[in-house]
């Protein structure tokens, strides 16, 4: 079966998942982010690729910073965006979602950013849409979240260069963490030696050792010597059940302090995906300190999404226009 | 068919001896990746040019980004001074149809109002499709139509032009 992301050129056609993305296109990906970083700091932030193209934002869940850090990428790619807040649409109408997007598609959008609560989301859409238009997974249920992890790597490679001597830790809530596969599986396509996931047994998936990284339910133990720290957030509204005792609780285990951080490399970065729950996963000594990375990353966000957006846009000669 | 390309080298020489006059204190200079950015390299030098060296990735600003995608070579445009109210030598290594200049033109007044840009190039090969102009040639040639006209530098910098033809 040919990969659900590539045209038949194998050129990028939707970007849904990083697991199963060739590492060529990976790191043109960040490649051409880098450029894109340069034209954020111009005089005028635009350039014209996406000049005459519509990008349509559709978020079935809700996300200020994603949807904010995509809409930026598109203007400054100078298309035209569209946010639907669909949650509050047409679907509690009855409509569903491939109507939905046959109706948009009929609006003639160019390209689809969507966010949704379902894992497979973007995958339906990307099977059902015509070969000119382009589907970017935004984050779908606990599957994927493909810029996330990209810029995440970016980020990585801004600051470490080279993959290939890494250990990076990924701490927290794991189990809900989409963030936590994208990265996962952008790291080891990248060839990262040690990945660490740091967490109670209660937050991780089962089976995650099989994703190539090594389990430690001791903080401690887990950062020591590592370069990267990546905190996540403990996503409160995914869970069902008792799954920890109390947020007091799993700071005391889990949560990063300047104490803890001393355990990892000196010149270790801490990232964050963001939304922050200071006190819980995070100290506010670490977020605001001299190692953190966090605010840097949204800046990158938006130059990885640039990358993503203008190469999917483009033609090529086997992919018509219309 | 086998044309006759000029010796690139000495091609230079001479654009390089005919920049002489042109050049002011307040002249800078910008060139367009990759080939033209290596000539402007080397004129910038030679030319005893104070202000650093810009080069611009003119990908963002391609025509055909439509029919043939993103160029997958995207290097980052460095413009290390601030353009506006500057005097601009902007330098390629072939002219042909003045898209690539049209493209160019279009980024630099992204980055501000030049006071002028001229254009300087190593070749001219004709074939215009818009209506673009250089001030300073190092040499016309003739070429086949649609034939692929490239320069190259070897690891001892030195530059030489070289035909494909279709």
């Amino acid at each position: 079966m040919r990969n659900p992301q590539l045209n038949e050129k194998g050129e990028l056609q939707h970007l849904l998942n990083v697991e199963g993305l060739p590492r060529e296109h990976l790191v043109r990906i960040l490649d051409t982010a880098a450029s894109f970083v340069g034209v954020t700091e111009r005089e005028v932030k635009k350039v014209p690729l996406l000049r005459g193209k519509s990008v349509f934002n559709l978020f079935f869940e809700p996300s200020t910073r994603t949807r904010t850090t995509f809409e930026i990428a598109a203007k400054r790619l100078s298309a035209d965006v569209i946010n639907l807040n669909i949650s509050t649409s047409s679907q509690s109408k009855g409509e569903t979602l491939l109507d939905t997007i046959d109706n948009l598609a009929a609006m003639h959008a160019d390209m689809f950013v969507v966010r949704h609560a379902a894992s497979g989301a973007a995958h339906l859409i990307a099977r059902h849409v015509a070969p000119h238009h382009h589907v970017i997974n935004a984050g779908d249920g606990r599957h994927a979240h493909p810029t996330q992890g990209l810029l995440d790597a970016y980020t990585i490679r801004h600051y470490k260069q080279d993959f290939t001597r890494l250990s990076v830790a990924i701490v927290g809530d794991i189990l809900h963490s989409r963030v936590a596969r994208s990265l996962i599986h952008a790291l080891n396509i990248l060839g990262t030696p040690d990945v660490r996931a740091i967490a109670p047994q209660t937050l991780l998936p089962t089976g995650v050792e099989q994703l190539g990284v090594k389990v430690f339910h001791d903080m401690n133990a887990g950062l020591r010597d590592v370069d990267v720290v990546v905190m996540l957030r403990l996503q409160n509204e995914r869970m069902r059940g008792p799954l920890l005792p109390s947020a007091q609780e799993f700071f005391k285990c889990y949560g990063l302090t300047a104490e803890k951080l001393t355990l990892a490399k000196p010149d270790a970065i801490v990232m964050h995906p963001g939304p922050m729950n200071r006190g819980v996963e995070i100290d506010s000594s670490v977020a605001d300190g001299g190692q953190a990375v966090i605010l840097p990353q949204v800046t990158f966000g938006i130059a990885v999404r640039m990358a993503v957006m203008s190469i999917l846009g483009g033609g090529s000669a086997g992919r018509s226009e219309e | 068919m086998s044309v006759a390309l000029p010796d690139a080298e000495k091609v230079y020489t001479d654009l390089c001896a005919r920049l002489k006059q042109a050049v002011t204190a307040e002249t800078v200079m910008i060139g367009i990746q990759t080939g033209g950015a290596w000539v402007a390299e080397r004129l910038h030098r030679d030319l005893g040019i104070a202000t650093p060296l810009g080069t611009l990735n003119i990908s963002f600003y391609r025509d055909d980004y439509s029919s043939s995608g993103l160029h997958s070579n995207v290097r980052p445009s460095q413009i290390p001074f601030d353009v506006s109210g500057k005097r601009i030598l902007l330098v390629d290594d072939v002219l042909y149809t003045g898209r690539t200049v049209r493209g160019a033109m279009n980024e630099l007044f992204d980055y501000g109002r030049p006071d002028t840009i001229e254009l300087v190039v190593l070749v001219d090969r004709g074939e215009r499709q818009l209506p673009i102009c250089a001030q300073f040639i190092g040499a016309t040639v003739s070429v086949p139509k649609g034939a692929k006209l490239d320069l190259r530098r070897d690891d001892a910098g030195r530059l030489s032009l070289h035909l494909e033809e279709k």
